[in-house]
């Protein structure tokens, strides 16, 4: 049943006006704050020594914690769906722990086990390897938040795929790792794209367990997230504004750069 | 023997999928593996090809062990019921697969996968992709995939099972006819006995895990093994103890001393062959398969008294 004119446009209204209250309306005014004294004054605010340096440690952290959580991702989607062993389900649930936890309560968990008096703490500490207020920690944090997503969005088009034409390409004589290469890798790449986009926009996003395990040292442990909120603190809102704008540019370049990517080698379907 | 299957065991838990199944397919032959759905057909075919592993038994292709073997190593050409098209590719590129894999020169690949795309008649959608193709066209490009790198047997597991009547039909009479040009030692699967019949050399009939028979298709039909057996290739009347072909149950308008008194109660005309359903007068039903000629001539109506002889009965003990 074709919806009528009217509801058409009633439903169009309705999600578009509550895209513009909760999205645009706000991202718009910080693009609108950034560049309200004009270009300089939000170029120099983010090109400071200390701005430039939580830019790359933000870098830093996506750099370190999706390549991982995608290698980590895709091996972990494929033993769940494709093989059954002990422990599994608990895995499977494991997986979600980062969407369930707070932010917050990972940075602790990480300090309880790796900070001075905790599980490693003491034992990383003679081995003069500091994990908490230092970058060590900012990555293990990065990584924790950001791991569900490669995972969560292979899983379910691992398991539509089935495993017939894997089983096809090995009777065409295709090892273990060519048939991953060319045929299941192929097959989940658009899932895959977007886990790694959803990661990396998680983790260039990161502000609660980082911010507790940061230590927020300023120009050495501060990611952007964290150099906006001191901005911000200190009444430098160009500062502040810049820095988020930057930090949303990062976040969409990813998802074109992704895009990009994958329609050169788009299948016809 | 180009494939010889000893004494395989293969059990999923609880259930005992091929229960000491030993067969033997002569080189260059075209055997269909026919039974019921559940009855170990498509494993005892996954086992040949390596994609399952027997608990006990051995299998060999053409001389040597492969039970051990994987499926990589195998040189068996697989055919999926669901086609397994890798769909990111096109129909050129599945058909280059293993070919590629196989690390053969460019000139040779595209000359060989000319050659087969002509052989299975896509020659002129080599650059389509799969979900661009009807089902039956999907069919033949897998069939050109398995056929390239030249398989030393080819396995289809029913292979035309999800394609509709018509289009299987064709499928089956072609496949026949590629068989005859290319020779390579052939093993379907099919749970439809017409089909066997009509495409294989040879049939092996399985039922609950085993060997029922193995025969060519006249000989199965003619000389049942078993009660099984006879019904699962053909129609079949139970009689008591006697189990009679529906053709070979002659309908009279007069006794003549062999013959038992029947009440038609339906007649169905099927085109050429006319259905009459009758019972005898102990209370059971049968039917009786005659030409529309045969029937016209007695003039049959429904609720007439006739006689029945049965020409050839079996009793299985």
């Amino acid at each position: 049943m074709t919806p009528s004119r009217v509801s058409r446009i009633t439903l169009r209204t309705v999600a578009l006006g509550y895209l513009a209250v909760l999205l645009a309306a706000p991202v718009g005014l910080v693009f609108y704050r950034t560049f309200e004294h004009g270009f300089g004054p939000a170029w120099q605010a983010v090109t400071t020594p200390e701005a430039l340096h939580a830019f790359w440690l933000t870098i830093l952290m996506v750099l370190v914690a999706v390549p991982a959580n995608t290698v980590f991702g895709v091996i972990t989607a494929i033993a769940l769906v494709r093989h059954r062993f002990p422990g599994r389900a608990l895995l499977n649930a494991a997986i979600d722990l980062p969407f369930a936890v707070s932010p917050v309560v990972i940075g602790l968990a990480l300090i309880l086990v790796y900070g001075e008096g905790g599980w490693f703490g003491s034992w990383l500490a003679d081995h003069g390897i500091q994990v908490i207020f230092a970058t060590p920690g900012m990555i293990l944090a990065t990584m924790f938040v950001s791991l569900p997503f490669v995972v969560r969005e292979v899983m379910p088009v691992l398991r539509e795929i089935g495993t017939e034409q894997e089983q096809a390409a090995s009777t065409l004589g295709a090892s273990s790792f060519q048939t991953f290469w060319r045929i299941t890798l192929p097959a989940i790449r658009w899932a895959l794209t977007y886990g790694v986009v959803l990661a990396t926009a998680r983790a260039l996003g990161e502000f609660g367990a980082v911010s507790v395990v940061s230590g927020k040292l300023q120009g050495q442990t501060e990611t952007a997230t964290l150099f906006v909120e001191q901005r911000f603190h200190q009444f430098d809102l160009t500062g502040a504004y810049a820095a988020s704008f930057v930090l949303a540019m990062l976040a969409i370049a990813t998802l074109l750069s992704m895009n990009l990517a994958n329609r050169r080698k788009r299948v016809a379907s | 023997m180009s494939i010889a299957v000893q004494h395989v065991y293969k059990r999923f838990g609880e259930f005992v999928a091929l229960d000491d199944v030993s067969i033997g397919v002569p080189d260059g032959s075209l055997t269909a593996l026919l039974g019921p759905s559940g009855s170990g057909k498509s494993t005892l075919l996954r086992v040949i090809a390596g994609l399952e592993q027997p608990d006990t038994g051995t299998v060999c292709i053409e001389g040597t062990n492969a039970t051990t073997l994987p499926a990589q190593k195998r040189d068996v050409g697989f055919v999926f019921q669901h086609y397994a098209a890798f769909k990111h590719m096109t129909v050129w590129e599945n058909v280059a697969f293993g070919l590629k894999i196989r690390k053969r020169t460019k000139p040779e690949i595209a000359r060989r996968v000319e050659e087969l795309l002509e052989l299975v008649q896509l020659a002129g959608l080599a650059e389509r992709y799969p979900t661009q193709l009807s089902g039956g066209q999907r069919q033949r490009m897998a069939l050109a995939r398995a056929l390239a790198v030249e398989p030393k047997v080819l396995l289809l597991d029913e292979p035309f099972g999800a394609l509709d009547a018509r289009v299987r039909k064709d499928l089956r009479i072609w496949l026949r006819r590629l068989h005859d040009d290319v020779h390579v030692t052939t093993i379907f699967v099919t749970h439809d006995q017409e089909e066997a019949m009509d495409v294989a050399e040879q049939i092996v009939v399985m039922n609950d895990g085993k060997v029922e028979q193995v025969g060519e298709p006249r000989d199965l039909y003619e000389h049942p093994a078993n009660e099984f057996v006879m019904s699962f290739v053909g129609p079949v009347n139970r009689l008591g103890k006697e189990l009679v072909r529906p053709h070979d149950i002659e309908v009279m308008l007069e006794p003549n001393g062999t013959t038992e008194e029947a009440m038609i109660d339906r007649i169905v005309h099927l085109g050429f062959e006319v259905r009459v359903e009758f019972t005898l007068k102990d209370g059971s039903e049968a039917w009786s398969q005659l030409t529309r000629e045969a029937a016209d001539h007695l003039e049959l109506e429904q609720g007439q008294i006739v006689y029945v002889r049965r020409a050839r009965a079996r009793v299985f003990s």
